[in-house]
């Protein structure tokens, strides 16, 4: 079965701020993320990193600002749906099997042929001999590849990941860069925020640092990519 | 995908979820039985006093044990952030609400009929003459409960002290379906049983007022 086709997808964030209460999470962002491009979004905890990830995805409204989407051909809610996100939570039910998970969200994404591309993810992400078994039975890092493959099923023009070899072993985060560097080859636009895995941040074409909320750095050459990515593989 | 397609799913994921671990349903009917053993307790099941009376407290019985089977509702959803995967998969967040509140109303209902031939029993009343009638206050009641109890549950599973404050919303704003639902059953359950149709037409116009709001701001209630 062939993979349904990746949609290349650019994001623009235009002067976002996200409070809460008094506090300000993010604070005048404005970005243009290309499609196609895979950034790394490095920063110290409470940096703004996760909030900026959950605006993209769309699962949290700016307190100001505005984000948009264009990608050829497509009207914009449509391309706002082919996101895929996985958060630092594993997004999956506890009390399913890794097949019923994906199923069920295959079926809410209306992909075609869902058990086929069901049955695919599995085989790729190595959990097909544990298909029948409840998520609450598995290790948080074959929990991890459950929840990439959730994120991977609609083939998303947007790929935003929220620290996302956290409990992968070392082979478990060889495959996720294996696959984001065919993500990214398909026209995957990948947004990441990473900490001390320097095998998937040596994809990265962009990198942007922030701090307290506000991009402090943002580079997509030479040292100044480096610095920021060490700092993010730190 | 259609929002009749995306709850279809979702109810089965609902009721494949709860049938396998069973735990709402355990906990309800036990704790609607208890209830109405002590409450028996009270009454002289063969007195008058039984049947006038009776009625309120199966109500009553019953909005405690939504109260308890409604917490979870959203709660589960939080746990692995499974709420923001349905959301980023759904093409109508309304359809997130719709299979909750239709699986709450059938455990409910279920519930509900399961103990019925027990309370009628216990205190003393003859149902199968109007059986249908009673289905019929039983489920205009529960939907009525779920859709209040389903908008308030994701409510309170975004605040603090949430465990608390499900009742504390849920009671007061169920009160109006407690009496109308209360007066049906009890002109059902009369020696001479009747139809009160002002309760029936009540708790109509409630499922479809609250159905309507829901539907109109239901997508508010889901956001961070």
């Amino acid at each position: 079965m062939t993979p349904p086709a990746v949609r290349s997808t650019s994001i623009r964030f235009e002067d976002i701020d996200k409070r809460y209460g008094g506090l300000y999470a993010l604070r005048r962002v404005s970005l243009e993320v290309a499609a196609g491009e895979c950034i790394v979004l490095a920063g110290r905890n409470g940096s703004g990193k996760t909030t900026l990830l959950r605006i993209a995805a769309r699962l949290v409204r700016p307190s100001a600002g505005k984000l948009s989407f264009s990608a050829q051909g497509s009207d914009e809610s449509t391309v706002a749906k082919s996101i895929g996100f996985v958060a630092h939570a594993t997004m999956v039910y506890d009390d399913l099997t890794a097949e019923e998970n994906l199923l069920l969200f295959a079926r809410l994404q209306g992909i075609a042929q869902p058990v086929q591309r069901v049955e695919e993810l599995l085989r790729d992400v190595g959990l097909f001999d544990r298909r029948g078994s409840l998520v609450r039975t598995f290790s948080r890092g074959m929990r991890q590849r459950v929840a990439i493959a959730r994120a991977l099923l609609n083939a998303p023009g947007i790929l935003l990941l929220d620290e996302p070899a956290t409990g992968l072993d070392p082979q478990g985060t060889a495959w996720l860069a294996e696959t984001l560097r065919r993500m990214g080859d398909a026209g995957c636009t990948i947004v990441m925020s990473l900490h001390g895995e320097s095998e998937i941040s040596a994809l990265a074409t962009r990198a942007i640092r922030l701090d307290a909320g506000a991009v402090v750095a943002d580079t997509r050459s030479g040292a100044d990519l480096r610095s920021i990515l060490a700092f993010a593989d730190a | 995908m259609s929002l009749f397609a995306n709850t279809t799913v979702l109810l089965g994921k609902e009721l494949r979820t709860e049938f396998r671990s069973r735990e709402l349903l355990t906990t309800t009917i036990v704790f609607i039985l208890i209830v109405l053993v002590l409450f028996s307790f009270t009454f002289d099941p063969l007195s008058d006093e039984a049947r006038r009376f009776g009625a309120g407290l199966l109500w009553l019985a019953f909005l405690f044990a939504a109260s308890l089977m409604l917490q979870p509702c959203f709660l589960r959803e939080q746990t692995n952030d499974t709420l923001s995967a349905l959301r980023l998969s759904v093409s109508d967040p309304f359809a997130i609400f719709l299979a909750k509140l239709a699986a709450n109303t059938l455990f409910l209902l279920l519930t509900e009929l399961l103990l019925l031939p027990i309370f009628a029993v216990m205190y003393n009343v003859r149902v199968l003459p109007v059986l249908h009638w009673i289905a019929l206050v039983f489920f205009l009641g529960s939907l009525g409960v779920s859709i209040a109890g389903t908008a308030l549950s994701a409510i309170s599973a975004q605040a603090r002290m949430r465990e608390l404050l499900l009742p504390l919303l849920l009671l007061p704003l169920l009160t109006p379906i407690l009496i109308a639902s209360t007066e049906v059953t009890s002109a059902l359950l009369d020696r001479s049983p009747y139809v009160q149709w002002k309760g029936v037409g009540f708790l109509v116009a409630f499922d479809v007022v609250f159905l309507t709001a829901l539907w109109l701001f239901g997508e508010y209630l889901l956001e961070e």
